[in-house]
């Protein structure tokens, strides 16, 4: 009996000492990427067309991710990723807060106050947040022609709030659902009114869905390539265009660091929004499978 | 050989003791009862005789074998759960074979099975049914199957009845009673709740913050609990637990307890050994009279109480009315329309039936 | 006494719709409007700029006989396929292994789950410079001393599409992992319990108990991946810009190429219908059976 025991906490051993090995075996292969970005992006162009790209790097410059803030070329300018970065932030900020707003309010008349056919045009929502955007960028540009605002940050910005307030929608009526009827209820029989109720009762139980939405948009926005692409050009880009274009674009020996430098830059915003509030994130991430 | 043996048993979490020195014994066919509030550790201890938790000392043994470092599938036993754990996806059948199938018994003689208990627990018509399709009485009952079939050494409930609704709960109870008397099986079973206790057991095991406060049968249990604790766990409404003063004349032992507004009273001819009785004489102790064991006076009697009726509820068979003696509110049980709120009442208690405790210690006297 | 409704409750009972309008209106056009538009212009004869004229199935009949656009559904299918089944099964994996109470648990979900955070253009230039054959992975093997391994795919034709599955995997796999592990979390304890004690191994409550209850989390896990998958066009510019020739030319890109690089706009608007009914055909079912069960619920 007792090396049954034994045996049978031998194998628990090595039963964690498997899951720890494939955990940390996956872990390494995931930070793989973010490690090579980093280490590249430090490095000299020399030492990278000399060596290959796990080492670490020998010298430790800046000079590439000085070079991909304010002088890379993206085929038409050779300003860096500066100018783009504002863009971005310029367009991400207010289509954030626009989406997000308006999914609560949306989300508050669905939950509290319903009427025949709220539940349809939640659905009708619901779909746009699964919509191809291929299927309405030309009619998008058309109409973006139209009012004027074709090729601005204005225009990206009426179109993530457009198309946002889908998922806004359904964070916060996920999150409203769960408030007890009767608060309202007991609130209208105090004599609360529509814009009472919503401002006193509702928002202020509201913070953790609001971090969740703006997260969650902010990502989504900030990392949007296709509306960028097809909406604007040149100067009024966003960071995910400029970036895509100085990649793409060679000339004369290919400098991998700056490519690398300027992934990074456009890809810490977000990154750091995860580290700081990842949890947030991750509620976002399983309110979008409907259920919630 | 007793069938379960529980040695010296402890469990700490850290520094934290859930588990204080535990030891029971049961042999075949008991049904021993976990009694006790949330906290006090019965789930702790149920958790480690299955092996769902480890032991930080002392020995479980069952049917002899000590079983400390099995795990649960070899100790020979069958576990119930409070939300009765049944494997969503599969039907009813599927339920109850799964652990026959592992074990690898033909499906000629799992059929038997099957059919055994689902006769025996009246479900014979669920069998190809899913869990999401039955009520929780139904589903309680699939629970019970799976663990009959594997014909253990020892059945362990974990409040099983819990989530059960009032009416729901009766009538399971007196299913489980008669499983048991049937297939005289050795069972342990935790619950908080005490009627299941004293329907239920052979033996009640009444805890309290990891430690065994009374473990015997439930009407010593109910009769002669160990100390305040127990005595007001068990019994519904609670014993009552009145302050009062010890006297010694002779050879009677009585109490006297203050009455608001009223002379004291004396209860004589508490049951107590006189040895017991000299070394607490004139000293404050606590009188347990459980409210059944009141009546109206009627004529001579030694102990009768003059009280002044504060509130009285008809519970229908009985009225129970409230008075205050010796400083705490007391119930008594009285044949209805006996007494009215407001008014004087005389009442004798049935002293054979008294328990004295220390004030201190709070534990009985004898 | 029943009095004539006051102005202000008739504007309380009308203000919930007023409230909703604007979103409703806004979506009403952005979405559904112009998906009709762009419907409208499939069956035009437009190319550089919208012709409203109406030329039947013709602009359809063009799509399906370019070699180009069997190419970009071919790649489609492959990627899908792949994509879907390795993100599913990696993502179940991970979860479950995270199931075991582990230590650090939060600090390996985050490591999983970083590269959503990324912009899909971030990924293809990093994976771009992974899977470069001059200094990427197939050089590090060499350097190591393995001089004849050989791992260019994504300079091959018949290959390169892998690359983009693997650049997408990593990129979605921590997905799929927090669906899988919020399904995890929600089964009751006491059914493992239960399995124990009748003598399951862990391999066998896993396979026969675990996974069958999780058959919620894979319908959405798969739904919301198939979605990601058609919708993939940021990740295929970055990593391959659709190359080596188009061979890893899916309907995104094609769209968009046709459209705005092509001046093909009638087959461009046909090509968006095509990816739009593809992912109505998935979503819709999935909705509807989604929000019946809610929608009755209260």
């Amino acid at each position: 009996m007792a090396t049954k025991a034994l045996s049978h906490q031998r194998q628990q051993l090595l039963g964690r000492a498997i899951i720890y090995g494939g955990l940390l075996f996956m872990a390494a292969f995931y930070l793989m990427p973010l490690w090579v970005m980093i280490t590249t992006s430090v490095k000299h162009l020399d030492e990278i067309y000399a060596g290959s790209f796990i080492g670490l790097p020998k010298q430790i410059t800046f000079e590439a991710w000085q070079t991909a803030w304010s002088e890379a070329c993206n085929g038409t300018a050779c300003r860096g990723l500066k100018p783009y970065f504002i863009n971005s932030l310029l367009m991400t900020i207010p289509a954030v807060l626009l989406s997000t707003g308006i999914g609560a309010i949306n989300g508050y008349v669905i939950t509290k106050w319903r009427f025949p056919g709220s539940n349809v045009i939640f659905g009708l929502l619901l779909f746009g947040c699964f919509l191809p955007f291929q299927a309405v960028i030309l009619p998008m540009a058309q109409t973006l022609g139209m009012l004027g605002l074709a090729g601005t940050i204005p225009g990206l910005v009426l179109v993530h709030t457009v198309y946002g307030i889908a998922f806004t929608t359904l964070f916060f009526r996920n999150y409203f659902i769960s408030i007890p009827d009767e608060l309202v209820k007991a609130a209208q029989i105090d004599g609360a009114g529509f814009v009472r109720i919503f401002v006193s009762i509702i928002l202020p139980t509201a913070l953790p869905i609001i971090v969740v939405s703006c997260i969650w948009q902010f990502t989504q926005i900030w990392n949007d390539f296709l509306f960028g692409a097809s909406f604007t050009a040149g100067e009024n880009a966003p960071i995910t265009v400029a970036l895509n274009n100085i990649v793409n674009v060679s000339m004369g020996r290919k400098q991998y660091n700056v490519d690398m430098a300027a992934a990074m830059i456009a890809a810490l915003p977000t990154l750091i929004v995860y580290v700081v509030a990842g949890r947030y994130f991750v509620r976002g991430l399983t309110a979008g499978a409907v259920k919630g | 050989m007793s069938t379960l043996e529980i040695d010296r048993v402890r469990k700490s979490y850290g520094i934290h003791e859930v588990l204080k020195e535990v030891s029971i014994s049961i042999g075949a066919g008991d049904f021993l009862v976990l009694l006790g509030p949330s906290g006090c550790g019965k789930s702790t201890l149920l958790n480690m005789i299955a092996g769902l938790d480890t032991i930080t000392g002392g020995e479980i043994r069952i049917a002899g074998k000590v079983v400390n470092n099995l795990s649960p599938k070899d100790r020979d036993i069958a576990m119930v759960f409070q939300s009765y754990a049944l494997y969503p996806t599969m039907t009813v059948r599927q339920n109850i074979e799964f652990g026959m199938k592992i074990r690898g018994v033909t499906p000629a003689d799992r059929d038997k099975a099957v059919k055994t208990a689902a006769d025996l627990l009246q479900m014979s018509h669920l069998l190809d049914r899913k869990p999401a399709q039955l009520s929780g009485g139904q589903r309680q009952r699939v629970a019970m199957g799976r663990a009959i079939v594997r014909q253990p050494k020892l059945f362990l409930f974990d409040e099983p009845l819990s989530n059960l609704d009032a009416k729901l709960r009766v009538d399971m109870r007196t299913e489980i009673k008669r499983l048991h008397a049937r297939l005289r099986t050795t069972i342990v079973y935790v619950t908080h709740d005490q009627i299941e206790a004293m329907t239920l057991a052979t033996r009640v095991a009444v805890m309290k913050d990891g430690v065994v406060q009374q473990l015997d049968e439930p009407q010593a249990v109910y009769d002669r609990p160990a100390n305040v604790y127990v005595a007001k766990f068990v019994g519904s409404p609670s014993m009552n637990i009145i302050p009062g003063v010890l006297e010694v004349q002779g050879s009677t032992v009585s109490a006297v307890v203050g009455i608001a507004h009223r002379q004291p009273a004396r209860i004589s001819g508490i049951p107590v050994s006189l040895d017991a009785a000299r070394k607490f004489a004139g000293k404050k102790m606590l009188v347990g009279i459980r409210p059944e064991n009141f009546s109206i006076a009627t004529g001579h009697q030694g102990s009768a109480l003059a009280v002044d009726i504060d509130v009285v509820e008809p519970t229908g068979p009985d009225t129970l009315v409230v008075f205050n003696c010796g400083g705490v509110e007391v119930t008594a049980r009285l044949p209805p329309k006996q007494a009215s709120a407001g008014s004087e009442a005389i009442l004798s208690v049935d002293t054979s039936k008294v328990v004295i405790f220390d004030a201190d210690t709070e534990t009985r006297i004898d | 006494m029943t009095g004539s409704i006051s102005l202000s409750d008739r504007i309380a009972k009308w203000l919930p719709r007023l409230v909703l309008a604007p979103s409703l209106l806004m979506v009403l056009v952005a979405v559904y409007l112009f998906i009709c538009w762009t419907g409208w212009i499939s069956l035009s004869s437009s190319t550089i700029v919208p012709k409203y004229d109406f030329v039947g199935l013709s602009q359809y009949v063009r799509l399906w006989s370019t070699p180009r656009w069997h190419t970009a559904v071919f790649n489609l299918v492959i990627f899908s396929v792949l994509f879907l089944g390795i993100t599913t099964a990696l993502g179940l994996l991970m979860a479950i292994l995270l199931d075991q109470k582990i230590r650090s648990e939060g600090a390996l979900r985050a490591i999983f789950l970083y590269p959503m955070a990324l912009s899909f253009i971030v990924t293809g230039t990093a994976w771009k410079w992974i899977l470069n054959p001059a200094l990427g992975v197939q050089k590090v093997v060499h350097d190591l001393g393995w001089t004849s391994f050989v791992f260019d795919w994504i300079a091959r034709p018949s290959f390169a599409i892998y690359c983009v599955v693997i650049a997408a995997v990593w990129q979605s796999t921590g997905f799929a992992m927090a669906l899988f592990l919020a399904g995890l979390r929600g089964i009751d304890n006491s059914v493992i319990k239960a399995a124990q004690i009748e003598g399951a191994s862990l391999p066998l409550i896993y396979r026969q108990i675990v996974i069958p209850m999780l058959r919620p989390a894979f319908l959405s896990v798969i739904v919301l991946l198939s979605y990601i998958a058609i919708k993939s066009f940021d990740l295929i510019l970055a990593l391959t810009n659709t190359g080596p020739g188009s061979a890893t030319e899916m309907p995104s890109t094609f769209m968009y190429s046709a459209t705005f690089r092509r001046d093909q706009m009638g087959v461009g608007a046909a090509s968006a219908m095509m990816m739009l009914m593809t992912v109505a055909a998935i979503i819709v079912p999935y909705l509807y059976s989604e929000l019946r069960e809610t929608g009755d619920g209260h």
